[in-house]
């Protein structure tokens, strides 16, 4: 394996050295000039500490008698002073305006407004403009250069802290219970962008996975429009929907249109348009799902869907409902 | 190296380092003003937070007479220090008396308000953030006060068998200084507990 | 010149006895009853070589788990125990008490004293200590609370709230954590007053502040800090505990009470405690550098001024372990101000160490071997710290293995390579026997490979979007190669561990005779037998320089006459 593939991995590889929003290129391009100081200071000082011990090494041709002792030269320390105070104005100066930029950047008026809530293990995205309530896989459009349209995130969390990171789209922003932070999202291209919880959160912090769609405007228009639309009502599978609303799923998640409004699990009402389930555990195809409903257990150890405990015929016919809630 | 001549500058130092027990209780002091200091900080920041009652405003009074004996206490160890210092044992019992009385009055006027907040206006550590906030800072101070009371207590029993004079004096400075720096915390607890926080 | 004649045992040392050995039970009551600093600083460092032990075998099981990725090696609950005990233990029960081992050892003969101010308050903060470690450890069996929880702390080392409310971590395992730190910490408190007080009140005659060595004045600097960093922790703990126990609110997000304030506190904590675990680090490399390459230090005063200044900037750079939580703009670069700031008192310290070796004639003997190795990584550490605190990139690096990786540099290599370069250095005061060399440089060179291995890859995977604290991840994100390499590099600082731990033993039965100064050092430390017997030196010493034994061993050009 040549070294280029794991250091800069393309495709999935959530790296913050491939930066995809204008907030991330800006802490890319101020990242490498950070680095070139560092490295010309670790080349100085570190050649210097290389040459002090070559040069000095005893060696057994040495005479018997001490060295010269030297014990200080105020000029000398003065200026190993000084110059590091020079060095740390430039690197601040040079920070503070990217700290401004980004943090204080104003709120155009076409921006789009998403609320994330952080779960034990799961987000919570909720777009109040559109009444949508989604889970896991946040859909957010694409923001040319040119014609920005930026998405402002405000985020809190439900219980634990967590934290919003998506490396190739933004530094990561903490939700924390009782307080509510920003961040804005610009990418330049659009794309599925992976990330993940980087709070510890509790037993399955690991497995609290993020995907971020940035879709193209008429993706997004289209995605927006489904997600809008109440839950199906398919007769076929009348008793599925009978199992969710009398053994509990009900309690926790909720089904747009139906009498299902649970918030304490996600908003299952477009499950079927989600790639994943469980935050990412696993990819949401109807065995995993079954199985999900059957014993979450196998997928994720201590997330708080319990085993439902149906009969076989019973799951069937809920994961056949879920089926259908595209 | 079996021998070596040894030469020694002609400056002979006069060298005398200060008293140990104070150094450490000097030091002890520092940690101790920082663990009040975080208390002090959570009292602030919480302040006015509560999201139900009751309210600083509503129940509590401003201990006037506890701070007068607390604050006083401090006056009279200062004059045991100096009793003790030139070896007038009598007048150092006597003081070292007065302050322990004086220390006793300040924790009977804590634990009458205390009553009263629990019993009367319903505020325990769990009742609400001002609840949790107020007695955990005037208790942690409490607390230093009843260590304190030991200390003297135990100098007082000392004194009263004869066992303490001059050559002591130096250790109950020691204990004084502890004493001292309750005290001053008090003026701090009390300004910000009963003049800012009310 | 002199009218007399001494060798330098003769002129501090003690007369030439006889030992006699008592029983076992003799000589384990002996140990139990000490009140000696040297026995009290010997059972410190015995009792952090094993949690290093115990610590480091956590840390292996956690690579282990994440050598490929969706590895059921570990469950994440245990993962999750490991990395909690792994942090806590080897910042509480391993770096402080190694380090106050070798200030309790070493700084009463460093300024020529019998013992330490108080004798007996170092006994009760060593016992204190000791029962702190087993408390936390007693979590794994005590602390099972309720079914099906964890049966450890489990909750990060910085235990953020709310997660250790009751509600979210139910059982006793987080109270164990909170309690056993609280009693280590007062242990602490009472071993940074008395080294305050040894050092201020006990010195011998002629030793003034700035004749006193440096080991001895960065014990005085991060005994000061100990005040008032380990304070607030207590504080904070018994908030938590209030908040368990009695219902209270402080840090209850239902009931108006804020994560935020424990985040402070921990790191009004957190941070400074970082300097208290590296300035001793530095205080052994200022012994060990000048002694193997043969000159004075460079530059003594501004080390002293450098040390007092980390001291106090180190106290207003905590909120840079919290850049993501959403402080202002004006906050955030405040702290990157701050924060870039100490790199300046640090900077003077390196460039002084390498003025110091500059001219001198270096010697690679073990000790100094880990010095080296501590001066490269460190001043990677530092670089790197550089990086943390420009806070946008810190959004990005934030909680992520470049984190890891970073304060790994720190507390492996700089703390950890000093405190190997201490062990190798006063192995042969204490015990009179010299530690084995071969071995000593197969120890050091297979750490410092398996160091580079691990540490300097876990920068990538930062880079690579890895977060911390995960116990497993996905096959798809890159990391898999990575993650391997770093594992294997666990394993080879796992072995290198081993050969140092049978090293410790092995010389000490069957060691060379050290002799009293067997590095041809300066300070009284090494005036007297070795080992030292219990009352330290016969006579007190008296002193005229920073180098006692240079003014002994080189009358003619004895160091007060240079000076300032």
């Amino acid at each position: 394996m040549s070294l280029k593939a794991p250091l800069f991995a393309q495709g999935k590889t959530p790296s913050t050295l491939a930066p995809a929003s204008t907030a991330a290129h800006q802490i890319f391009d101020l990242s490498i000039f950070v680095v070139t100081i560092t490295g010309a200071i670790f080349l100085a000082v570190g050649g210097l500490l290389a040459t002090a011990l070559y040069k000095f090494r005893a060696r057994r041709s040495d005479p018997m008698i001490e060295p010269a002792q030297i014990y200080g030269s105020t000029q000398i320390e003065l200026a190993w002073t000084v110059v590091p105070i020079l060095i740390v104005v430039v690197l601040f100066l040079t920070t503070a305006r990217i700290i401004f930029a980004i943090q204080d950047a104003p709120k155009p008026p076409g921006a789009l407004d998403v609320t994330a809530i952080g779960h034990q293990f799961w987000w919570e995205f909720r777009y109040p403009k559109y009444g949508i309530v989604t889970a896991n896989e946040l859909h957010i459009p694409v923001s040319p250069e040119l014609a920005p349209k930026p998405t402002f995130l405000k985020l809190t969390s439900a219980d634990v802290n967590h934290s919003f990171w998506i490396p190739q789209l933004a530094g990561k922003t903490d939700l924390i219970a009782n307080h509510v932070n920003t961040m804005w999202l610009a990418p330049q291209k659009s794309g599925l962008f992976l990330g993940q919880c980087a709070q510890f959160c509790g037993s399955q912090h690991a497995m609290m996975l993020l995907r971020v769609y940035v879709d193209t405007p008429e993706q997004f228009d289209a995605w927006i429009k489904n997600q809008q639309r109440s839950g199906r009502q398919d007769a076929q599978v009348a008793a599925g929907r009978k199992v969710f609303e009398t053994q509990a799923c009900m309690n926790c998640h909720a089904v747009a249109g139906t009498a299902a409004a649970g918030r304490f699990g996600p908003d299952l009402t477009h499950l079927m348009s989600r790639a994943t389930l469980a935050s990412g555990a696993m990819d949401n195809t109807p065995e995993n799902l079954r199985q999900w409903i059957k014993a979450p257990d196998t997928f994720k150890q201590s997330a708080l869907m319990p085993a439902m405990q149906l009969n076989d015929e019973q799951l069937d016919q809920v994961t056949a409902y879920l089926l259908t809630l595209k | 190296m079996s021998s070596i001549p040894l030469r020694v500058p002609e400056d002979a130092l006069k060298w005398r380092l200060p008293y140990k027990s104070r150094v450490g209780m000097a030091a002890l002091i520092v940690g101790e003003s920082a663990l009040f200091t975080i208390f002090v900080v959570a009292y602030i920041f919480y302040l006015g937070r509560s999201l139900t009652g009751p309210k600083p405003s509503d129940v509590l009074e401003v201990p006037v007479l506890g701070t007068i004996c607390l604050l006083s206490s401090s006056l009279t160890i200062w004059r045991a220090e100096r009793a003790i210092e030139n070896d007038r044992r009598r007048s150092f019992t006597v003081w070292l008396a007065t302050t322990v009385v004086l220390a006793v009055c300040f924790l009977v006027g804590t634990a009458l308000e205390w009553h009263k907040l629990i019993y009367r206006d319903g505020l325990t550590i769990s009742t609400n953030l001002f609840g949790t906030t107020f007695y955990s800072l005037v208790g942690l101070h409490a607390t230093h006060v009843i260590v304190g009371l030991f200390l003297l207590s135990a100098v007082l029993l000392f004194s009263l068998f004869g066992w303490i004079d001059q050559r002591q004096s130096d250790r109950f400075s020691v204990v004084a200084l502890y004493w001292h720096f309750v005290d001053a915390v008090w003026v701090v607890v009390f300004t910000v507990v009963y003049l800012i926080g009310r | 010149m002199s009218d007399y004649s001494v060798s330098a045992h003769e002129a501090f040392g003690p007369p030439v006895s006889v030992k006699k050995r008592g029983t076992f039970l003799e000589s384990l009551h002996a140990w139990v009853v000490t009140v000696d600093h040297k026995r009290l600083g010997i059972l410190y460092i015995l009792y952090s070589t094993f949690f290093l032990l115990v610590a480091g075998a956590e840390a292996l099981l956690m690579r282990l788990q994440l050598a490929y990725p969706h590895n059921q090696l570990l469950s994440p609950q245990v993962y999750n125990r490991f990395f909690t005990m792994h942090g806590t233990t080897m910042v509480f029960l391993v770096g402080m008490p190694f380090l106050f081992g070798f200030g309790n050892y070493i700084v009463p003969l460093q300024i020529g004293a019998r013992d330490m101010a108080f004798p007996r308050l170092n006994a009760f903060s060593f016992w204190l200590t000791a029962f702190g470690g087993l408390l936390l450890y007693y979590s794994f069996l005590g602390g099972g609370g309720l079914y099906g929880v964890g049966n450890a702390p489990d909750v990060g080392w910085f235990a953020y709230a709310p997660l250790t409310a009751r509600s979210f971590s139910p059982g006793h395992a987080t109270d164990y954590w909170a309690l056993a730190l609280i009693v280590s910490g007062f242990g602490t408190l009472g071993t940074a007053v008395n080294i305050i007080a040894t050092i201020v009140s006990m010195r011998c005659k002629g030793m003034t502040l700035m004749r006193m060595p440096l080991f001895t004045w960065l014990f005085l600097v991060v005994s000061m800090l100990t005040l008032v960093t380990i304070t607030p922790l207590t504080a904070a703990q018994f908030m938590l505990l209030i908040d368990r126990y009695l219902g209270g609110h402080f840090f209850d997000t239902q009931a108006g009470g804020s994560s935020l304030v424990w985040i402070h506190f921990f790191w009004i904590f957190g941070h400074p405690e970082v300097y208290v675990l590296v300035m001793p680090a530095f205080a052994i490399a200022n012994e060990v550098i000048p002694v193997f390459c043969r000159k004075a230090i460079f530059g003594y005063p501004a080390m002293v001024a450098a040390s007092v200044g980390i001291m106090f900037v180190s106290l207003g750079v905590w909120a840079h372990h919290m850049f993501t939580v959403g402080m202002t703009s004006v906050s955030n670069a405040f702290f990157t101000l701050s924060t870039m700031l100490v790199g300046v008192p640090t900077g003077i310290k390196i460039f002084n160490w390498i003025a110091t070796l500059w001219g001198g004639r270096i010697r690679f003997t073990t000790p100094m071997l880990f010095c080296i190795g501590f001066l490269f990584q460190f001043l990677i550490a530092g670089l790197t710290g550089i990086m943390l605190s420009v806070s946008p990139w810190d959004w990005q690096l934030h909680n992520s293995y470049f984190v890891i990786a970073h304060f790994h540099y720190v507390l492996v290599g700089a703390v950890v390579f000093c405190i190997f370069a201490a062990l190798y250095f006063w192995y042969p005061k204490a015990t009179g026997k010299l530690m084995d060399e071969t071995l000593g440089k197969w120890h050091f060179w297979l750490f410092t490979i398996g160091f580079h291995i691990t540490f300097d890859t876990m920068h990538f995977l930062g880079l690579l979007g890895m977060p911390r604290s995960i116990y497993t991840y996905q096959p798809d994100r890159g990391w898999n190669f990575l993650n391997l390499i770093v594992s294997i590099g666990g394993v080879i600082q796992g072995i290198a561990v081993l050969i140092f731990a049978f090293n410790f033993v092995r010389s000490y039965f069957r060691g060379k005779i050290a002799g009293d100064d067997p590095w041809d050092a300066w300070t009284l430390e090494w005036t007297t037998s070795s080992p030292p017997p219990a009352y330290n030196f016969e006579q007190t010493p008296e002193v005229h320089s920073r180098r006692p034994l240079w003014d002994l061993k080189h009358p003619d050009d004895p160091d007060w006459e240079y000076e300032a």
